[in-house]
């Protein structure tokens, strides 16, 4: 010690610089935006995963999760991918198609779930499931939540969330009951023909505004009656045009007959 | 009539069966031809009296249901005036076949709707069963005046025009031909004025060429690509593969006029591809190169009817409209692959910034959106 008190050590260089990179290091770590956090799965958790995954899931994403010609690879969709798609019973597949539907299904509990997205996260980082705090709509401002909405979701699935058509046989789903945890996911990981609205285009306290406006139109029945489904002006249309010039027409045959 | 390709006048039976079957091409029977001198009136069919004529207790019954519709009609006014005053807006209900709605608005429209109908189904019903039901005829008149009114009335404009001098007097008449003239002219001045002033270039520049100044001049200025609505500017790094933004140029939605008419044209959709997506053709390679690193930028305004075009497929970068299906393909430079648009979406060509942020390289090279007269 004394002798780096009055001169140098030689190896006080090589010290000064593992500290400084050391330092530079950690307080990279800390500070750095983090773009993808991978699941800190126990180990058990991901050999159960493993397992899981290789009995439901390898025919089409492959044994390694690296794809087949009939799935995609998994390496770095992150457990918010797989949360969604087998949380909504996407995944498995029920039969082939254009879009893997949503179906309630009972086929795997919260944790099995919970299995298989730690062991695609051990894969390589992406993207986790939310917080719970990043999904308490009552902390969402709606009323922000409802202009991103209708600038970036609204085009597909409707200004009311009802969903709407899309080329080929895909559609942009309805968001009646849909899990907030699950509608953080699918923006932040676009599930099938979905686009991708990472954090930097929509943040996550706008997801979580975006999350409160859906709900609220849920919550808040609408004044005007049958709804026939908020799809629109077509179905809207058509309705008046059956029913209201149905009645109509009968009536006029009935007013130009000629009573007993 | 049929001078010409006269048919034969012998009927040719054929089959055995039936004596009367002819054949098509040889069975038609040679008449006299021509028509008779007019039709004769067939006149009105016979009258039956209906049940309410003839039978004293169906007409009161007739009466009992035409009344029955005015009482529907009273109660459907009660129902109204009810609802408008009993009921707060806010008052929700579950009504069988309509879900949970507000009272207030059914009783409304229901009340309404009964009231009036109730008159019309009851004014329709006793004409029907009470009202005369003889079928009368009533004959059409010559309406016209007799032929001495009409000379009377000639003759009186002819007076007053004589007595008015103005045939004598021009001085009098092409002043008052100037005058009449000219009084038209406030009307159709603001007539035309009102239709508000020429469109000018406004349909071939948007906010990319620049914001308007005080003399409606723009001037480009390679203005960064920010989100809409949150205002925020994009890093090229944060627009990850198969990621969406929308955006506008930066300063137009810090405007405070006007900002919907740009927006109506400024509107731009960034999408993210991995560059090996493109087409290997020229369309795929101009929308590349006009790009930068796979993220692309082209107008949201559909070339149809200027719906905006916000369905972007990302597994198939296909973008779809909305409202009539046109389809455009992103990896060929928005070419149209199905539905009524007859061009592909405007590119505007993009690069990067110092430090980093999107901005755009050159305004858009063409006019957005749907095609009008002037454009080529």
């Amino acid at each position: 010690m004394k002798a780096l008190t009055s001169r140098r050590h030689p190896a006080a260089l090589v010290l000064l610089l593992l500290i400084g990179l050391l330092i530079t290091g950690s307080v990279y770590a800390a500070l750095a935006p983090k773009q993808a956090t991978a699941a800190n799965g126990s180990a058990s958790q991901i050999e159960d995963g493993r397992k899981l995954f290789e009995s439901n899931c390898s025919t089409c994403h492959g044994v390694q999760a690296t794809g087949t010609p009939d799935g995609p690879s998994l390496v770095g969709v992150g457990a918010a991918a797989v949360d969604f798609q087998v949380g909504t019973g996407r995944m498995p597949m029920v039969a082939p198609g254009p879009q893997a539907p949503r179906i309630k299904t009972e086929m795997f509990d919260q944790d099995q779930i919970d299995a298989m997205a730690a062991y695609v996260a051990s894969l390589a980082p992406g993207p986790s499931s939310p917080t719970a705090d990043q999904i308490d709509a009552s902390k969402g401002d709606a009323g922000k939540g409802g202009e991103l909405f209708r600038v970036n979701c609204a085009m597909c699935h409707s200004s009311a969330g009802a969903g709407g058509a899309l080329t080929r046989g895909k559609y942009a789903p309805g968001l009646k009951n849909v899990e907030p945890k699950h509608i953080y996911e699918a923006m932040q990981t676009g599930p099938q023909s979905m686009p991708v609205f990472n954090d930097n285009n929509i943040t996550p306290d706008e997801k979580r505004d975006i999350i409160a406006y859906v709900q609220q139109t849920q919550e808040h029945a609408s004044t005007g009656g049958q709804s026939l489904g908020g799809y629109g002006p077509v179905p809207e249309g058509m309705f008046a045009w059956i029913f209201g010039m149905g009645l109509m027409v009968a009536a006029a045959v009935w007013a130009a007959s000629r009573a007993n | 009539m049929n001078e010409q390709n006269q048919p034969s006048a012998e009927v040719v039976p054929t089959g055995t069966s039936d004596a009367d079957a002819v054949r098509l091409d040889q069975g038609h029977i040679h008449g006299e031809g021509g028509y008779p001198e007019a039709f004769e009136n067939p006149g009105l069919p016979p009258h039956t009296p209906r049940l309410t004529d003839i039978d004293e207790a169906a007409a009161k019954r007739a009466e009992r249901q035409i009344a029955g519709l005015f009482t529907l009609s009273i109660i459907g006014s009660i129902l109204f005036l009810v609802g408008y005053f009993t009921f707060g807006v806010d008052a929700r209900n579950w009504f069988p076949g309509v879900g949970v709605m507000s009272t207030t608005h059914l009783l409304l429209g229901a009340g309404l709707a009964l009231g009036l109908l109730g008159i019309g189904l009851g004014v329709l019903h006793w004409s029907r069963t009470l009202m005369p039901g003889e079928e009368i005829v009533e004959s059409r008149h010559h309406l016209a005046s007799s032929d001495e009114q009409r000379a009377e009335l000639a003759d009186t404009f002819v007076k007053g025009v004589e007595g008015s001098q103005i045939n004598r007097r021009p001085l009098i008449k092409y002043s008052l031909g100037g005058a009449l003239g000219l009084v038209s002219l406030p009307i159709l001045v603001q007539l035309v004025g009102s239709l508000g002033p020429l469109p000018k270039d406004d349909l071939y520049v948007s906010a990319w060429s620049g914001l308007p100044d005080e003399n409606g001049k723009r001037t480009f200025s390679a203005p960064r690509l920010v989100l809409d609505p949150e205002n925020r500017p994009i890093k090229a790094s944060d627009v990850t593969i198969g990621s969406v933004f929308h955006v506008q140029p930066e300063g137009l939605l810090d405007l405070h006029d006007h900002v919907l008419e740009e927006k109506g044209k400024s509107s731009v959709i960034v999408m993210r591809l991995d560059p090996g997506d493109f087409a290997d053709n020229d369309l795929g390679r101009k929308a590349r190169d006009w790009g930068h690193d796979g993220i692309v930028a082209y107008s949201k305004i559909c070339t149809h009817v200027g719906c905006p075009v916000g369905l972007y497929e990302q597994t198939t970068h296909h973008l779809l409209c909305p409202c009539h299906q046109s389809t455009f393909d992103v990896t060929q430079d928005c070419k149209v692959i199905f539905g009524p648009a007859k061009r592909p979406l405007p590119q505007l060509k993009i690069t990067v910034d110092d430090e980093g942020y999107l901005i755009a390289a050159q305004p858009f090279m063409e006019p957005v959106g749907p095609s009008f007269w002037e454009r080529d």
